[in-house]
């Protein structure tokens, strides 16, 4: 049973199907452009995926963006105060907020309460033979189904990602200025002194959109390839959370890497 | 095709991430103050930069004026060129005086632009001629240690 030879050839298994995996992903994504024609043309399909994971995501980003920038801004004090120079706490807030917290969290946070229920609801229409039916009516599934959930969710994540950042500045603010009692100009003139709107919130901006293309992705490609049962469809939800996780940050480090090397 | 609830709540959405976007942007960045229209480019050489970087800023008189667009090392003299984007809306003379400075103890270096009395103006592309280097620390401890040494010397 646990021979060399079966180890191997289980490894070398695992390995083709990851890569076979992956480039049927490729396609999908393909398809997905090419039959994205639908989404627009019947923009309220689009209109109600953007509601169920952008609207109905609003809650928690909003709140967690609100208490992710109350820590920073209490963390920040803390630390500035040694050396003296609190007032500082508004770039050091707005600047981890939209180069890195507001899309690295917020797409997180899309990933497990966005993602998650768009493989849910996919994966359960395969199951249940929905999609099927549909290429039965000679309704092409990937572009009724599967590219307005795919274009809601790109859509919805840079927006979210700009709510979650300006929420923290708001919760650093709150803590700052209003709870501890940090100068109310220094604060904002250091921010905007310190912040680059190309340099800093449209790199931001940026990120989000490709974790938003990412995450998405995932999600919608998860469902679609799910095992059509109830076991298979809960391994897909719980491989979409966590490819998602592993890919938004391995993509936040290239990303960083490429836009904020060198220059100050 | 009738409006329904649904297109509400995600107008809803897009404008409240419109706002954010604009509060991020105006309120956060600095959009309104950083917006330099046109901007013409001047060079200046220094012995040595110090700690300057890319992007950082030039100021006149303590007001930031431009930025620094590029950062070279000539070959030739093993001098650095420095490029200048300056705002458009100011124009200097052509015996400008182009200096090194630190913002504060610990802040970072900038160029500032110490206006001279000549009656011509420098244009886009020109060279500013007279440029005094960075301050290196180390120099000038180790100065100020010789000199101190050198008194100690006379005195005896």
């Amino acid at each position: 049973m646990f021979s060399p030879a079966s180890l191997i050839r289980k490894l070398g298994h695992a390995t083709v199907e990851r890569i076979w995996r992956l480039g049927f992903a490729a396609r999908f994504f393909v398809a997905i452009l090419r039959l994205s024609g639908t989404s627009f043309r019947r923009l309220p399909l689009t209109l109600r995926e953007i509601y169920f994971s952008g609207v109905l995501s609003l809650l928690i980003i909003l709140v967690s963006g609100l208490f992710v920038g109350l820590v920073l801004g209490l963390q920040g004090f803390e630390t500035l105060q040694r050396y003296g120079s609190t007032e500082a706490l508004g770039v050091l807030v707005a600047l981890s907020l939209t180069r890195e917290l507001g899309p690295v969290v917020a797409a997180l946070l899309f990933a497990s309460r966005a993602g998650s229920s768009v493989t849910a609801e996919i994966g359960l229409m395969k199951a249940t033979e929905q999609l099927k039916a549909m290429d039965m009516m000679a309704v092409n599934p990937i572009a009724r189904v599967v590219a307005p959930r795919f274009w809601g969710g790109v859509v919805a994540m840079p927006l979210l990602a700009a709510m979650f950042s300006a929420m923290g500045v708001l919760g650093g603010w709150l803590i700052g200025v209003v709870f501890i009692g940090v100068d109310d100009g220094a604060f904002w003139s250091q921010m905007q002194a310190g912040v680059d709107w190309r340099y800093d919130v449209w790199n931001g901006v940026i990120k989000s959109f490709v974790f938003g293309i990412a995450v998405s992705l995932i999600a919608v490609f998860e469902g679609y390839d799910s095992v059509p049962t109830a076991e298979g469809v809960s391994r897909a939800i719980t491989r979409t959370v966590v490819t998602s996780a592993l890919t938004i940050l391995a993509l936040d480090f290239v990303l960083t890497s490429f836009m904020f090397r060198g220059a100050s | 095709m009738n409006r329904t609830v649904l297109d509400l709540w995600v107008g809803f959405f897009v404008a409240l991430g419109i706002a954010a976007l604009l509060f991020l942007a105006l309120k956060v960045g600095n959009l309104s103050s950083a917006h330099m229209s046109e901007t013409y480019v001047l060079q200046a050489k220094f012995d040595n930069i110090g700690g300057l970087k890319v992007r950082g800023p030039v100021k006149s008189a303590g007001v930031v004026v431009g930025r620094i667009a590029e950062i070279k090392f000539d070959p030739v003299s093993y001098e650095a060129v420095v490029t200048l984007n300056v705002d458009g809306r100011y124009q200097f003379p052509k015996d400008t005086f182009a200096s090194i400075y630190t913002a504060g103890l610990l802040g970072e270096q900038y160029v500032g632009l110490d206006v001279g009395g000549d009656e011509k103006m420098l244009k886009a592309g020109d060279t500013i001629a007279k440029t005094q280097s960075a301050v290196v620390l180390e120099k000038m401890i180790s100065q100020f240690l010789f000199s101190k040494a050198a008194d100690g010397q006379d005195k005896k």
